[in-house]
Formats: C-alpha cells, sequence, structure tokens
C-alpha cells in the first residue's frame, strides 16, 4: 500500500472518531506531535509537583497536610500514566527525562512561579488546575486512544483537584483579615499566568490547524482562555475576592467578559527561563534524578541477581 | 498519675509516632529516586498520618471528657518538643533513600505486632485503629524488606549506604521496645503489648531480612532514649517549626 493510501485510511479514521492505536500506522509527523505534546504533560504534572509539595510539611491542619499529600501523589500518577502512553509511541521514559533535564523539552511555563504562601494551595488548585482542565477535557476524546484513556482519568482527578484548591479559598475568604489577604494575594499572582497557560493567541500560534485536523487539539488556545475567564469571573464572585484585571467587563453582546491585554514579553521571558523559579524547578529535578542514580542501579543489579538465581534454579 | 492521664499519653505517644514519621516521609514527596517509589513513600506517609489522625481524636475526644478542650490539630500543632512522645527514631532526618528505608523497615517491623495486639486488646478504639492500621503497617513491613534487601545485596555502594544507615540509626532502636511508665500501665491494663515479648519477634524479623540482605545484626547494646518522655534529638525542634508555622503565626483560625 502506498504511503497516501495509508494517509488516507488514517485520517479517515479520525474524521470518523476511529481511535488510532498503536500498532496502527501513523505519519511520523502525528507520532512526533503527539510524543511532543503528551511528553511536555507529562513533564508538566512531574515538575508541577515540585510546588506544591513545597507546603506539605507546612500545611496548616491534619486534614490539609494529608489532602495536599494525596493530591501532590496524584500528580506524580499523572505523570506515571502519560509517560506510559507515551512509550507506546516507541520513546520510552528515560529518553524523555533527559529531555526534560538537559532543557530540551519544555513543561508548563506556571510552574516556574513561587508558592508563596498557604494560599496559593488554594489558587492553584482553582486557577491552575481549572485551566489544565479547560485545556484536558476536550482531550478525552483525543483521536489517539492510549492518550484520550489516560486523559479521562486525569481530567476525574483534577476536577477533584479544583474543587479542594476552591474550598481552600473559600475557607480563608470567611477567615480572618490575614487569610482574606492571603487569598487576595494569591488570586493577584495567579490569575494572568494561568489565563496565559492557555498559550499564544490563535494568530501566533502555527502548528495548531494540523493538530486539530489530527485532533489532538479541539478547541483554538483563544476559545478555551475565553471559557476560563468567564467560569472564573462567575467563580470569584463566591469568594468576595476580584481578579486583578480592571479591563474584566460582561459584554452583553457577544454574551462573554471582555478582558485586559496579557503580557506577552512575560509570557515569552518564563519560557526562555527567565521565571521567578525555572533554575530552581529544574535543578530540584535533575537532583532527585541524580540522587537517586544508585538507587536506581542497584534495584537493577539486585533484579539481574534474582533472575540469574532463577535461571540457575530451574537448570538444576 | 491517674488511669485517664496514663490513657491519654499512651495514645498520643502512638499518635506522634505515626505523624513526626510520615511527616518525614513526606519531605520525599516530589523528590523521590523513582516515579513509581515517590508515589510510594508518599502513600506510606499518607498512611501513618490517617493513622496519627486517628490517634489523635481519640486522644482529643479522652482530653475533652477531663474538661480540658482539645482537637486533632490542637494537639498537633500546639504543643512543644518536650510534649511530644515520639520515639527518637522516628524524628531523625531523612538522609539518603537508604537511611529512610531503614527507618521505615525497622517502625514498620515493630508495628505490625503493636498493631495486630492493639486490635486484640482490652480498649475499643485502640482495638479499632489497631486492625485498620495492622494492615497497612503489613504492606510498609513488605515494602520496606524489599528495599532492604535490593540494597543491601545490589550494587557496592548501596550496601555501603545500607551500613552507614545502620550504623547512624541503630542505637535508636532500641527505644521502640523500652517501656516508660504510661507503657507499662498499658501493658498491665492489657490496651498495650509487653514490650519485652515484642522485642524478640522484632528482632527475629530484623535478622532475617539482614541474612537476605547481606547485612550484620550490630552487637552494640547502648541505645539512646529519652523521646517517648519528651527528650529528643535536635531534630524535632525544626519538624515542628516547620509544621507548626502557620497555627502559630495565626492563631485561633479555620483553614
Amino acid at each position: 500500500m502506498s504511503v497516501q493510501d495509508l494517509e488516507k485510511i488514517f485520517q479517515d479514521k479520525i474524521d470518523a472518531d476511529i481511535r488510532i492505536e498503536p500498532k496502527d500506522w501513523m505519519p511520523d509527523a502525528y507520532r512526533k506531535t503527539l510524543v511532543r505534546q503528551m511528553s511536555q504533560h507529562a513533564h508538566s504534572e512531574i515538575v508541577g509537583m515540585l510546588p506544591e509539595a513545597n507546603w506539605i510539611t507546612r500545611a496548616p491542619t491534619l486534614r490539609r497536610k494529608a489532602t495536599l499529600i494525596a493530591k501532590v501523589q496524584d500528580e506524580a500518577g499523572h505523570g506515571l500514566y502519560l509517560y506510559s502512553a507515551t512509550e507506546t509511541l516507541g520513546t520510552g521514559r528515560d529518553e524523555l527525562l533527559e529531555q526534560l533535564h538537559t532543557g530540551k523539552a519544555k513543561y508548563s511555563s506556571i510552574f516556574n512561579y513561587p508558592t508563596l504562601t498557604w494560599a496559593d494551595m488554594g489558587a492553584i488548585g482553582w486557577l491552575v488546575d481549572g485551566a489544565a482542565i479547560m485545556n484536558q477535557v476536550p482531550l478525552c476524546r483525543a483521536s489517539y486512544g492510549p492518550y484520550a484513556r489516560a486523559m479521562v482519568r486525569i481530567c476525574k482527578e483534577e476536577s477533584f483537584h479544583q474543587r479542594q484548591g476552591f474550598e481552600i479559598l473559600l475557607t480563608l475568604s470567611r477567615g480572618s483579615e490575614a487569610q482574606r489577604r492571603m487569598c487576595q494575594d494569591a488570586i493577584n499572582r495567579w490569575w494572568w499566568p494561568s489565563v496565559m497557560m492557555f498559550g499564544p493567541n490563535d494568530d501566533a500560534s502555527p502548528n495548531s490547524a494540523q493538530s486539530m485536523q489530527w485532533k489532538i487539539k479541539r478547541f483554538s488556545n483563544d476559545e478555551l482562555r475565553q471559557k476560563f475567564v468567564d467560569v472564573s469571573a462567575e467563580q470569584v464572585k463566591i469568594l468576595g475576592m476580584t481578579l486583578p484585571d480592571p479591563d474584566l467587563v460582561w459584554n452583553e453582546d457577544k454574551q462573554h467578559y471582555d478582558f485586559g491585554a496579557i503580557d506577552w514579553d512575560e509570557f515569552w521571558n518564563v519560557i526562555k527561563g527567565n521565571g521567578p523559579c525555572n533554575k530552581e524547578r529544574l535543578e530540584a529535578r535533575v537532583k532527585a534524578h541524580e540522587d537517586g542514580a544508585w538507587v536506581r542501579e542497584a534495584a537493577m543489579a539486585y533484579a539481574e541477581k534474582v533472575s540469574r538465581n532463577s535461571v540457575k534454579k530451574e537448570i538444576a | 498519675m491517674s488511669e485517664s492521664t496514663f490513657l491519654f499519653q499512651y495514645v498520643l505517644h502512638l499518635a506522634d509516632d505515626v505523624l513526626i514519621l510520615g511527616h518525614r516521609n513526606s519531605e520525599w514527596t516530589g523528590h523521590g529516586p523513582i516515579l513509581e517509589q515517590d508515589i510510594a513513600i508518599s502513600n506510606i506517609a499518607l498512611d501513618l498520618i490517617g493513622q496519627a489522625r486517628n490517634f489523635y481524636q481519640y486522644a482529643a475526644q479522652l482530653s475533652n471528657e477531663e474538661g480540658i478542650s482539645a482537637t486533632e490539630d490542637s494537639l498537633a500543632y500546639l504543643r512543644d518538643g518536650w510534649d511530644f512522645r515520639n520515639c527518637l527514631l522516628a524524628e531523625q532526618t531523612n538522609g539518603d533513600w537508604a537511611k529512610t528505608i531503614l527507618r521505615q523497615f525497622f517502625f514498620s517491623a515493630h508495628q505490625v505486632d503493636l498493631y495486630a495486639w492493639l486490635a486484640k486488646g482490652n480498649d475499643t478504639t485502640l482495638a479499632a485503629i489497631g486492625a485498620k492500621a495492622y494492615k497497612e503497617a503489613i504492606y510498609h513491613l513488605r515494602w520496606s524488606s524489599e528495599w532492604v534487601i535490593r540494597l543491601g545485596d545490589g550494587t557496592e555502594e548501596s550496601h555501603a549506604r545500607m551500613v552507614r544507615a545502620l550504623d547512624e540509626l541503630w542505637k535508636f532502636t532500641g527505644e521502640l521496645h523500652t517501656p516508660v511508665p504510661y507503657e507499662l500501665w498499658a501493658t498491665g491494663a492489657g490496651i498495650g503489648p509487653d514490650l519485652s515479648l515484642l522485642r524478640l519477634k522484632w528482632e527475629e524479623r530484623i535478622k532475617n531480612i539482614f541474612d537476605e540482605a547481606g547485612l550484620t545484626y550490630p552487637s552494640t547494646q547502648w541505645m539512646q532514649t529519652g523521646g517517648k518522655e519528651g527528650r529528643h534529638t535536635e531534630q524535632l525542634g525544626y519538624v515542628l517549626a516547620e509544621m507548626q508555622f502557620l497555627q502559630r503565626a495565626y492563631p485561633g483560625c479555620e483553614w
């Protein structure tokens, strides 16, 4: 069969909403794009553990401590599903981690911002996980089977995290003067970076059309961003707090909120490595990996010994 | 000392052990040597903190019955080091993966028999908590035993690290089975185990796994004690300073 025929079968399947599975033929560019997108997501989960793990040892109550550990542990689990799903495309975890550690692979820039107060645990859950859910729910219908199935499970847990985050902020918003200040301060710091999580404006997002055709992206960056702003602008009222955007106003004609200009200069700078925590986050990942090298070697050496001995036993 | 005071202290001791150990383990979250093991150690931290909550809630109930108001959080967050009754072993720093594994192994090897005993003891609340915690401790023991063997019998480096961890931690193990007054009281009341019997089981568990791991069971007899009566190592102060920060900086708030 010619490549053209294979490509036609492939695109017909996608158009008919039939999932592509690991052993199916697929264009190299589709495979490559997916590996990049999925591994970026996996890396984001793993790096994303750090800003929240930062508060586990300082969580204010035993219940909060337990739920925060469980949440960060869920993120490790998401990383695991996504690395495994990426492996089905022929790229192993070691190679992907190497790309992360050398800075070749990217992860979500949001995790390059610091977590300065307990309220940040709430703001991350509400805004950052909220924005992630907007991005990820459509991916439960992504064309690549292992990816879509991983996303179903991830989205369920993420929406739980989002509710937890909102509840942290709600508790603070009903608390003391200092707690309300903490709550507003966290919203002020996390709002714009969260709005930026949807990526560049549609006219500056060159790969989007192809990804839409492949159904590994189902809504444009600006569509998703608008939806996020609309939802958040309403939810913040429940908290009795405000979003730090003087231009945020309901537009009756559009039936959407208008919002202010995004600081793209900051966006690109954080991507380039100039964010407040880029260096620390990556160093923490590299350190964990390097400090763990002897552990992984020992586990391998022991596993080999055990399998050698079991072979010996079988022969005897 | 009255019976209720002994019981209160005994329950607090059980709670403090698992809170401090769980807190220590949770310092690994996000920094584990392998993603799967990051999840495993976090999960153990979660189990231990869950156990701590059950014990603290019971201790708070006992305190309230005596007319002294307390909650699980006031007990965890508003006492200073001298009122904490955890074993010194629990508060020792994580060090490398070998030290963390060995600390967990020593503890779990103790907890399985302790909890099995509590589960059939005379105090119905402790029996219920013990029965649930026993199942978790069995898993923790299996997981940590496998790692002790893997590291002890892995590479030259992992073996050397285990030997070093053993050297650092061994002196804190004796306290697990050295009874203090509230434990002697609990034994007498049929609420807690006889620690001298538990010690024999513990030694056997450790020796069996050490045999497989190629580690030598130490002959040193001198042991550090004091934690169970509030005399701690310098490590605990830092744990509490960090853990209690928000409750201390913003007193009386809901979180």
